[in-house]
């Protein structure tokens, strides 16, 4: 029996309540998913912080590189004409 | 806290290969931002925050001990239910801060055997016994006031995920300062036997509750490193004078005395002088001759011990099933 061996890590998302999107709010170790869940129920909503519970296996998350954020996001910024206000419009023209 | 620094000679060399990404990773945190998992960081305050949030993350632990010797014996449904709900706050605490220090490279299994092997430290406080039901009121009022005092600040601390961690852990920590001070308050209103045991319990948490703080900045060579890296926000005394401020009304109020014939009011610092505690004590505890010191460490071993077959039926089972799933 494989003694010792660390259960594998989790990320929990929590739904705060309905109409809302899960957002991360932490990890834990978990044997399997039921029992992620379950511990997630008792680590992350013990004062009715949520109303439904995602568990993902943080080995499953690609993320990006923190290296790589200026070439991601950056190019964004000169593309102010992706925003409504870069857009003159005159204040006789209504509801747009 | 559990946060302050126990060891004396730990002053971590900044030795940096790399003087151009130090000098940025400086600017960002005196800029007060985040630094994350996967950002660059320089080898010292990875290794400086991995011993702080696991020495946090043990005391969360071990905390849950000295409240756990008085779950069975609460003098009522209402305390009992109360004391129950803490001390799984403490656990949760716990799993916050692992986590936390987990993404900076440490398993939590590293972490747990440093612990139990004795060479992990944690807060000095825990080493200290529950001897009467007054003392769980006064380490609620006094310990989790102290630890209050600590972390606040610490939610802006410079490494997000303990940041993070902080914010939770602040947010639950407010009822157990709260719920200690109201058993106390219903001792002092009670009989003159119930409000000697407030008395006593006082007399013996207050000296430990102020080493808390940690030694005082003059002995504690690494507050100046860890201010300048976000890493601590306050130092030692300031925070000490800090915590006696607030608590000495609240003592007052329910005609409780500070075992401090020093203590007074200084109108010109707008603050109370007090005296020292014994920090050859402090020391001695710090190297494990606290007076419950083994009892807790054997309690965290015979825990681990007996809990095997549970973590090893969980990893059989989820194999099984892992199995079956790909048959
Ligand atoms: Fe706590
Ligand atoms: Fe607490």
């Amino acid at each position: 029996m494989p003694d010792r061996s660390e259960f594998p890590l989790w990320e929990v998302f929590v739904r705060t309540r309905g109409g809302l999107s899960h957002r991360h709010v932490g990890s834990l170790h978990a044997a399997d998913a039921a029992m992620a869940v379950q511990a997630a129920r008792d680590v992350y909503t013990r004062r009715m912080e949520g109303v439904s519970l995602w568990v993902v296996p943080s080995a499953a998350i690609t993320a990006s590189d923190p290296g790589d954020a200026a070439q991601l996001f950056d190019p964004a910024a000169d593309k102010v004409y992706r925003h409504p206000t870069f857009y003159t419009v005159p204040d006789n023209i209504r509801h747009i | 806290m559990y946060t302050t620094e126990l060891s004396r000679n730990t002053a971590p060399s900044v030795v940096c290969d790399d003087a151009e990404r130090l000098a940025a990773f400086e600017a960002r945190v005196a800029a007060d931002e985040f630094i994350e998992p996967k950002d660059w960081m320089p080898d010292a305050y990875r290794k400086t925050l991995v011993r702080q949030i696991s020495q946090h993350a043990h005391s969360e632990i071990v905390g849950m001990l000295p409240e756990g010797n008085w779950i069975g014996r609460a003098p009522s449904l209402r305390r009992k239910a109360i004391l129950l709900a803490k001390v799984q706050d403490e656990a949760g605490h716990g799993l916050y801060l692992y986590c936390a220090a987990e993404t900076l490279g440490t398993s939590r299994d590293e972490m747990t055997a440093a612990l139990l092997a004795g060479k992990a430290k944690y807060s000095t406080i825990f080493n200290y016994p529950t001897l009467t039901w007054a003392d769980i009121g006064t380490i609620g009022w006094l310990v989790d006031g102290a630890a209050i005092m600590n972390q606040v600040p610490l939610q802006r601390t410079s490494y997000g995920p303990y940041a993070r961690a902080m914010v939770r852990i602040c947010k639950e920590e407010s009822f157990h300062q709260r719920q200690g001070y109201e058993a106390v308050m219903a001792l002092c209103a009670g009989t003159p036997e119930q409000k000697a045991m407030a008395q006593d319990a006082l007399n013996r948490w207050w000296w430990p509750s102020l080493m808390m703080f940690g030694p005082p900045d003059d002995a504690s060579p690494n507050t100046e490193q860890s201010m300048r890296w976000r890493i601590k926000r306050d130092t030692n005394d300031a925070l000490r004078q800090k915590f006696v401020d607030v608590t000495v009304p609240q003592a007052e109020a329910i005609g409780l005395t500070i075992p401090d014939p020093a203590l007074r009011w200084n109108e010109d610092k707008d603050g109370y002088d007090f005296g020292q505690p014994d920090w050859d004590e402090f020391w001695a505890v710090v190297k494990g001759d606290g007076p419950v010191a083994a009892d807790r460490m054997a309690a965290r071993n015979k825990a681990w011990d007996d809990g095997a077959w549970v973590r090893d039926a969980a990893i059989a089972h989820a194999e099984k099933r892992a199995l079956k799933r790909a048959a």
